[in-house]
């Protein structure tokens, strides 16, 4: 039993009570409840970070998102996405002001026994009433050519841009972070970037005139 | 109902019943708890029997147990001291300025109340070992300089104790910006929740001392028992009760910034348990005031009942004697006796210096909480360097004083009154 405790409560929490919420129907003027602060009887996530959700009528709620500190040039969000939607959503990028220039990515096999890490074609499908969990070694998001240092405990408004048009905003607290490692080594098969990465901790392709 | 809910709902039982413990004394804690178990399981009706099992199996792991983190009072105080402790003194690096330790306070704050709800801190690169958090409680105080440092008045009693002539003290043991008890019933629970509060302070701060004690395992006696120390003494019995007006006036600051908070003295004080083996158990007895059965003074009665100070042996002498320490603890001899601290020690056996001769390095982590150390503690600690004959067994050689800001409501930064 032990071993089945869910590692990630909020993002259970999170499928549970938006569960209830979609029940009332999307013009319930109700707040959909930040998955953490709704879940605040089971403590962390209520805390003042990671947990920051969409506005009451946004079908997807945003959980334990967190950005990976960096001085400069690159870092990665990362974050899970819950959807309350009767259809899927398709995510097709991000904006925010800490950096100009945001991108999705995805990691995938090489081809060769590795990995890397490459922009994601057309962005990432929400299924209806599903979730994208966004992590390091995973999917995450890029945040390019940094506007200023991310300094551990302080956070990052993150704007989710979606097909049809809408928009998610989140609040992301930054950590620091060993893994996601900010530098890949120049002499890996198949890297032609040399550019600094914080992206999710493998290789990274497809960077060529980003970074610093 | 989904699972998060009902995982929910079981903790909140469970949380419901480690609360009620804390004032209900011995067996009734653990009579709570049993009925929230109970009550979790009736909560699951949509289960296969094999999963029904497996939950009611489950109910009586002390693993899935969570101490609230929010309050208005820290954890780690008046909830009842798990078997495993871990004292972290950490120094704030020379460039953390006062934005800085905001930050880190509120990384800490975040990272804490995640980890003793039982869920991973963000960026916790090893999520499963914080699924079963066995009543991990984190509880923070704050030395001098990170008052300073984020440009705040400290309280006049927050800094070191005065010299004692029983003192050894070493550096390398002692004092520090920030401090950390961290307490869980599962010392692997307790390791991870280390590591993470420390990734999450190293930016900001470098690890001074880290010391480490323990009691009974979870389960080997009844709750509320009174702990032992490694000379075999029942250690803890004079302590205000949590919950009730006596323990409140000793130990909560009454108002100001702190208030809701306390103060922590940790001293660590080594026990030559080899000059004890020398000790026969009437000397012990009699050094101490108390009978080592029982705790009970040697005046009779049981454990919690009243010395009787003034009761003299056929000899004429005090059937307490004069030197004990429980009659110098409490200043009964004394025209300004009386204080009340809550002592939360914990125990440490650790390695003796390699190559010598000792096959011992043990001790108390004597933690003692009260609302002025000046007022409270001191006092106790001067008589007792003044005359115990225990001290001729001990030796304080780590001491460090700290303020402990209130508790956290949700959405707060620990320290917040303070530092805001």
């Amino acid at each position: 039993m032990t071993a089945s405790i869910p590692a990630r409560r909020p993002v259970l929490l999170a499928l549970g009570l938006l569960g209830l919420a979609a029940c009332t129907g999307p013009d319930d003027s109700d707040p959909t409840p930040a998955p953490g602060s709704a879940g605040s009887d089971d403590g962390g996530s209520a805390d003042s970070s990671g947990a920051s959700s969409a506005p009451a009528d946004a079908p997807i709620a945003v959980a334990d998102a967190w950005v990976k500190a960096a001085e400069s040039g690159m870092t990665a969000a990362f974050a899970t996405l819950t959807s309350t939607a009767d259809a899927p959503m398709r995510l097709v990028g991000a904006r925010s002001e800490a950096a100009p220039t945001l991108q999705l990515h995805e990691t995938a096999s090489d081809g060769s026994g590795g990995m890397s890490m490459k922009e994601k074609e057309g962005g990432f499908e929400i299924p209806a009433g599903g979730a994208l969990v966004l992590e390091p070694g995973g999917d995450h998001i890029m945040l390019l050519d940094l506007a200023a240092p991310l300094l551990a405990g302080d956070a990052v408004e993150i704007v989710l841009l979606f097909e049809d048009g809408a928009e998610v905003p989140f609040t992301a607290q930054i950590r620091d972070f060993t893994g996601a490692q900010e530098e890949y080594s120049s002499d890996m098969d198949g890297m032609e970037d040399s550019g600094g990465a914080s992206d999710g901790g493998g290789e990274h392709a497809g960077h060529e005139g980003m970074g610093r | 109902m989904s699972r998060g809910d009902h995982d929910a709902g079981r903790r909140r039982l469970l949380r419901a019943g480690a609360i009620a413990g804390v004032g209900a004394g011995i067996g009734a804690g653990a009579g709570v708890l049993g009925a929230g178990a109970v009550r979790a399981r009736e909560d699951a009706p949509g289960r296969s029997a094999s999963a029904t099992d497996a939950s009611a199996a489950s109910a009586d792991l002390v693993g899935e147990e969570t101490i609230p983190f929010h309050g208005r009072h820290q954890a780690g105080i008046a909830t009842p001291a798990p078997a495993h402790a871990v004292f972290l003194g950490l120094d704030l690096r020379p460039e953390t300025d006062r934005d800085a330790v905001l930050r880190m306070l509120r990384v800490l704050t975040d990272d804490a109340a995640r980890l003793t709800a039982g869920t991973a801190p963000l960026a916790d690169t090893e999520p499963e070992l914080a699924a079963a958090p066995a009543r991990l409680t984190v509880t923070v105080g704050f030395g001098p300089g990170l008052l300073q440092r984020a440009a705040r008045e400290a309280p006049a009693w927050l800094a070191p104790l005065p010299a004692f002539e029983i003192d050894a003290l070493r550096p390398e043991l002692g004092d520090g910006d920030l401090m950390l008890q961290v307490g869980a019933e599962d010392p692997l629970a307790l390791a991870h929740a280390v590591r993470m509060l420390l990734k999450g302070l190293r930016g900001a701060a470098t690890l001074r001392w880290r010391q480490q004690g323990f009691r009974r395992a979870h389960g080997a006696v009844r709750p509320g028992t009174t702990m032992r120390n490694l000379f075999g003494q029942v250690d803890g019995t004079a302590n205000p009760q949590p919950g009730t007006p006596a323990f409140d006036r000793a130990v909560w600051i009454p108002e100001g910034p702190f208030a809701g908070g306390t103060s922590l003295v940790l001293r660590r004080i080594r026990m030559d348990v080899d000059t004890w083996d020398e000790l026969d158990r009437t000397g012990r007895e009699e050094a101490m005031g108390r009978r080592l059965a029982d705790g009970a003074p040697l005046t009779g009665g049981g454990e919690h009942d009243a010395p009787d100070f003034a009761a003299r042996s056929e000899n004429g002498f005090p059937v307490i004697a004069e030197f004990s320490h429980v009659r110098r603890a409490r200043g009964v001899d004394a025209a300004d006796g009386g204080q009340v601290i809550f002592r939360r020690a914990y125990n440490y056996d650790v390695a003796p210096d390699p190559g010598g001769a000792e096959i011992s390095e043990s001790g108390l982590l004597f933690a003692s909480y009260q609302a002025d150390p000046r007022a409270q503690f001191v006092p106790i600690q001067e008589r007792l360097a003044e005359l115990d004959l225990l001290n001729r067994w001990t030796t304080p050689i780590g001491s460090a004083v700290f303020a402990i800001p209130p508790g956290a409501a949700e959405g707060e930064m620990l320290g917040q009154s303070v530092l805001e």
